[in-house]
């Protein structure tokens, strides 16, 4: 089945002028890999479009950026790219002409990838069926439709470079660091930003705001990061979605889904020894609220009522149905978006192949109010061992107002 | 003119536990599946919020996700001399309706039949001579034995988690199952339930009077619980919204928690939802099926071919689908030929209610399944000498809900409303307890589905006839067994009882069982049978009919467990059709 593919794009190889040896099938299959774990099919398509043929609206601080098309049409996908000009794209954020792209675009991790592994995704991209998609790549606001702009962006936050392993760390370590901190742009989400928009490097991977979700600290910190999970917790929590304790939804669902599901144990046990092993930083816990603060007492009250059939009087929950909500780090986290709008809005756990289920949590913004909202989850942050700033009604509705409308 | 779309391998009529099941275990192995489904799709997530779910009035009063009459609906008689007239309101039983079928709204009563149900004929008259058979009757032993279903049975209640105890390990006898089952491999894959006071009260007063009670199998199920097929479910709630109403804890096996998440992950299967299949076509010689036509949400008309068709709607409507689609000799009973249609039956219900006194059994905290049965009154674990009829009942303890709008049992003779009505309402809430007999129904040459002569659906096409009546023997077995419900309500120490015989004649409105059984039954012998014991119709060899249609007459059961089994059954027969295609057993 894929060698016919391959035999049908041999012709547009040669047209395409493509540096990328289009003999080798085993470039193409290492590139739909690669592509696995870049995940690029989840911003390069539109919602219902054809994959990787662009016109998905990416929401910025800056304002909409459209996706572009990645096939190779020549009109208006990237057909007439040479593989020079794929990696010079990878590597710097240019395009072609030289004009600079943006950081949506995560150039500052795809430049750690190895010209081998770029060269790849460029021969899989080519056996693409070129899709005609023109996308309006300019939508951004003034001042930010100046692509110039990007030249002292580049020179303040962009530090170009294939990725360099540390001799001091075992293979393993280096191999997860090469995924995390390129292909894979994890702290693309889950590190700080700062005003411009760069992730901020003495915060890596330190849990970050982005779309009215908190994507949570991911170092090995044992409060709000991965400091109670072991290797093996992450390595199934990527590979099937969810933990004995834990179920993936929100935005971590479709990259579980769409990337993290499908690529081999090896690396995925890569990604866990690197997570593991590169070290804890974080804010550490405050003092839990006392079950006799009012808020607690009222939280407790509507927690009984509306959420323990499913999750337990204890916060136990249901393993591979409900999510357990005591020493849950997504319930903790400073940042408490995540667990207010699951419960205003629902969500919808990841299905794969392991467990195709995907359960829901209802959504419940129908009939409780903020203050209510704010009590049960002030609740659920401070119960069973939790501990975490109690949330006011104020930030429920700021959040409510934004949220709910969202499709997930 | 239908417009034909590209061929597939296989196409499944109905998309319910049948339909999903065997277009899941035939797509994974690579074969191109479509599903038509007449009504919509139907998921947990989405239509089954906990927090709408519970909705009596939308659910269980307006009938929210059952078939419209509109869509389709039959006309009713009791027996073959009346005028059949249409059903108008759904009652005595409510055909589903969407991705699912009945088994989105069904309680969860997984029974296996007893070994002697599939060979009833035979089996009664070795042990009380031909004399017994009552008149009209038209019993026939199944095609298949309980010994052959055993593993069919085992393997849908492993991708169902139904709870239960075992009463018969490989012949060993289990200490709190049902003894009079037959022998099966292995327990259940989830613990029972945890049963209620009344239940308590009993498991203790049977256990007195020498009978054998047990917890009986649930679809509502224990303990969290992942099938082979990688679908997980979560523990019963004990909300008591089952009947009638989707699940929304995951907790009742259904096609939506226990096959549709692996299903819809197949990529060659696809589900075409609000699509009515209304002809499978044949041949020009009438011997194989080259597909189905189907009508869309538009009303557009399409014809999908297919390789293989199967036919896996609820049993009243797979009867229906053949009749209208010239599969099998119409069933005519002045003359006793032909087969489609014949051996319809059905279930009865009997019983009897106590009154008791310093007791709260909490209704509310129910489940579709939950409760303790009996099996000594069933089939033939007692010596139906003395009695004279033939057939038997489950006899059970339980609670299904109690619900504020319809659950509200009185003392027969209180007033139907007012300031009586309302105290009688609430003395009794927490007082009551029935104790119920679901018995069989034999088949008959007068209990019997055609096509109606006068009514027709939106389509034009006919609709179809159920002539049908309870008969002497049901009725004097369900009346006995009424009497038998008494004694253990008295037993367990009710201040008052009161008995519910069967009612007749069998009227269509008020509700009694959604069990349709019969009228494309499986046998031996194509002069008395529609499909062979494969499922496989005699006339068109690659048409398999699925269901509860395929019963030769009802045991004292809910239907479901033995469908399951059956659809693993003819599962294996289709992968051994698809290795040789022709008919499976030479007529």
């Amino acid at each position: 089945m894929r060698l016919r593919h391959l035999i049908v794009l041999l012709p547009l190889l040669a047209a395409g002028g493509a540096a990328a040896d289009p003999d080798s099938y085993i470039d193409v299959a290492r590139g739909k890999a690669l592509a696995t774990v870049g995940d690029c099919i989840a911003c390069h398509t539109a919602k219902g479009g054809t994959p990787f043929a662009g016109g998905l609206a990416l929401q910025t601080p800056f304002g909409t950026i459209m996706t572009p098309n990645i096939t190779p049409d020549t009109a208006t996908g990237i057909g007439s790219w040479t593989v020079d000009d794929f990696a010079r794209a990878m590597h710097e954020g240019r395009r072609p002409t030289g004009s600079y792209l943006y950081p949506a675009f995560p150039y500052p991790y795809y430049t750690r990838v190895t010209r081998a592994d770029v060269e790849a995704i460029y021969a899989y991209l080519r056996t693409l069926p070129p899709a005609n998609n023109a996308v309006n790549r300019n939508t951004l606001p003034f001042p930010f439709n100046i692509r110039m702009s990007m030249i002292g962006w580049n020179m303040l936050f962009f530090k170009p470079g294939e990725f360099k392993a540390d001799p001091k760390r075992s293979a393993e370590f280096n191999r997860g660091a090469y995924l995390v901190e390129g292909l894979g742009h994890c702290g693309a989400c889950h590190t700080p930003f700062n005003s411009f928009g760069a992730s901020k490097d003495d915060k890596f991977l330190q849990g970050n705001q982005i779309d009215n979700w908190a994507a949570p600290n991911i170092t090995n910190d044992l409060h709000a990061g991965l400091g109670k999970w072991s290797a093996d917790d992450i390595v199934q929590y990527l590979k099937t979605g969810q933990t004995r304790t834990s179920l993936a939804s929100g935005p971590m669902r479709d990259v579980i889904e769409n990337s993290t599901s499908k690529m081999p144990d090896t690396d995925l046990k890569a990604i866990a020894v690197y997570l593991k092993e590169r070290g804890a930083a974080g804010a550490g816990a405050p003092a839990p609220l006392p079950a006799s603060d009012p808020r607690m007492q009222v939280g407790q009250a509507i927690f009984a009522d509306t959420c323990s059939a499913c999750h337990a009087r204890d916060g136990g929950g249901v393993e591979h149905m409900f999510p357990r909500l005591a020493g849950n780090v997504i319930a903790t986290q400073d940042y408490p978006a995540s667990l207010i709008r699951i419960v205003i809005a629902g969500g919808r756990a990841a299905s794969t192949n392991a467990f195709p289920t995907a359960p829901a949590m209802p959504s419940l913004g129908y009939r409780l109010s903020d203050a209510q909202i704010a009590a049960v989850v002030t609740f659920v942050r401070n119960s069973w061992g939790n501990a975490a700033a109690p949330v006011t009604a104020e930030t429920v509705h700021d959040l409510r107002s934004r949220v709910v409308h969202a499709s997930d | 003119m239908a417009r034909r779309l590209p061929r597939k391998d296989v196409v499944v009529v109905g998309l319910g536990w049948t339909g999903s099941i065997l277009a899941y275990e035939l797509s994974r192995t690579g074969l191109e599946v479509v599903a038509l489904e007449r009504g919509p799709w139907r998921d947990t997530a989405t239509d089954f919020n906990i927090g709408t779910a519970a909705d009596e009035l939308r659910y269980a009063v307006r009938q929210d996700i059952f078939l419209r009459p509109k869509q389709e609906t039959l006309t009713m008689r009791n027996t073959p001399s009346q005028t059949a007239l249409p059903i108008r309101k759904w009652g005595s039983f409510l055909p589903g309706n969407g991705v699912g079928g009945a088994g989105v709204h069904w309680n969860g009563q997984t029974w296996r039949f007893l070994p002697d149900d599939f060979r009833i004929r035979s089996h009664m008259i070795e042990r009380y001579g031909e004399k017994i058979l009552p008149e009209g009757n038209q019993i026939q032993d199944w095609p298949v034995s309980f010994d052959e279903l055993e593993p069919y049975y085992d393997k849908f209640e492993q991708v169902a988690g139904i709870s239960g105890k075992a009463g018969n390990i490989k012949g060993q006898i289990q200490a709190g199952g049902n003894p009079f089952e037959g022998a099966r491999e292995r327990d259940y894959p989830t613990p029972p339930l945890k049963q209620g006071y009344a239940q308590e009260l009993f498991t203790k007063a049977a256990s007195g009077m020498g009978l054998h009670p047990f917890p009986r199998p649930s679809a509502n199920i224990s303990i969290a619980y992942t099938n082979p097929y990688g679908c997980s479910m979560a523990p019963c709630t004990y909300c008591g919204f089952c009947e009638w109403f989707g699940c929304a804890n995951y907790s009742k096996a259904s096609p939506q928690t226990c096959v549709l998440p692996a299903l819809v992950r197949e990529p060659t299967f696809e589900a075409r939802t609000e699509c009515e299949v209304t002809n499978i076509n044949l041949s020009v010689d009438g011997k194989m099926a080259t597909g189905v036509t189907y009508v869309d949400a538009n009303g557009e008309e399409w014809e999908q071919p297919a390789d293989l068709v199967l036919v896996c709607a609820y049993s009243l409507f797979n009867v229906r689908l053949l009749l209208l689609s010239g599969i099998g000799k119409p069933y005519d009973p002045a003359s006793g030929e032909g087969v489609v249609g014949r051996n319809y039956a059905y279930q009865t219900g009997s019983g009897a209610q106590g009154f008791f006194e310093n007791v709260q059994f909490n209704p509310f905290a129910a489940a579709g399944s939950l409760g303790a049965a009996l099996d000594d009154y069933n089939s033939d674990n007692f010596d139906h000498g003395p009695h004279g009829f033939v057939g038997g009942a489950s006899i059970t303890c339980a609670y299904t809900n109690g619900r504020p709008i319809r659950y509200h049992p009185t003392p027969r003779g209180t007033p139907n409303w007012g300031g009586a009505w309302k105290k009688a309402v609430k003395d009794s809430y927490q007082r009551v307890m029935g104790v119920g007999a679901q018995g069989s129904v034999m088949s008959y040459r007068n209990n019997y589905l055609d096509l109606d002569p006068t009514y027709k659906d939106p389509l034009g096409r006919p609709l179809m006839r159920m002539t049908f009546d309870y008969q002497p023997n049901e009725q004097k077995m369900a009346n006995w067994m009424a009497e038998r419900c008494e004694e253990i309500a008295k037993a367990m120490g009710a201040k008052s009882t009161q008995l519910n015989r069967l009612g007749v004649p069998w009227n269509v409105v008020p509700y009694q069982t959604t069990h349709n059984t019969g009228g494309a039954v499986m046998g031996s012998d194509p002069r008395t049978s529609v499909l062979n014991r494969y499922l496989q119709s005699w006339d068109v060899s690659n048409v398999f009919v699925m269901g509860a249609s395929a019963f030769p007459q009802n045991a004292g059961y809910n239907p479901t467990g033995t469908v399951g089994a059956l659809t693993y059954w003819g599962l294996d027969a289709i992968f051994n059709y698809l290795k040789s295609p022709g008919a499976l057993v030479q007529p």
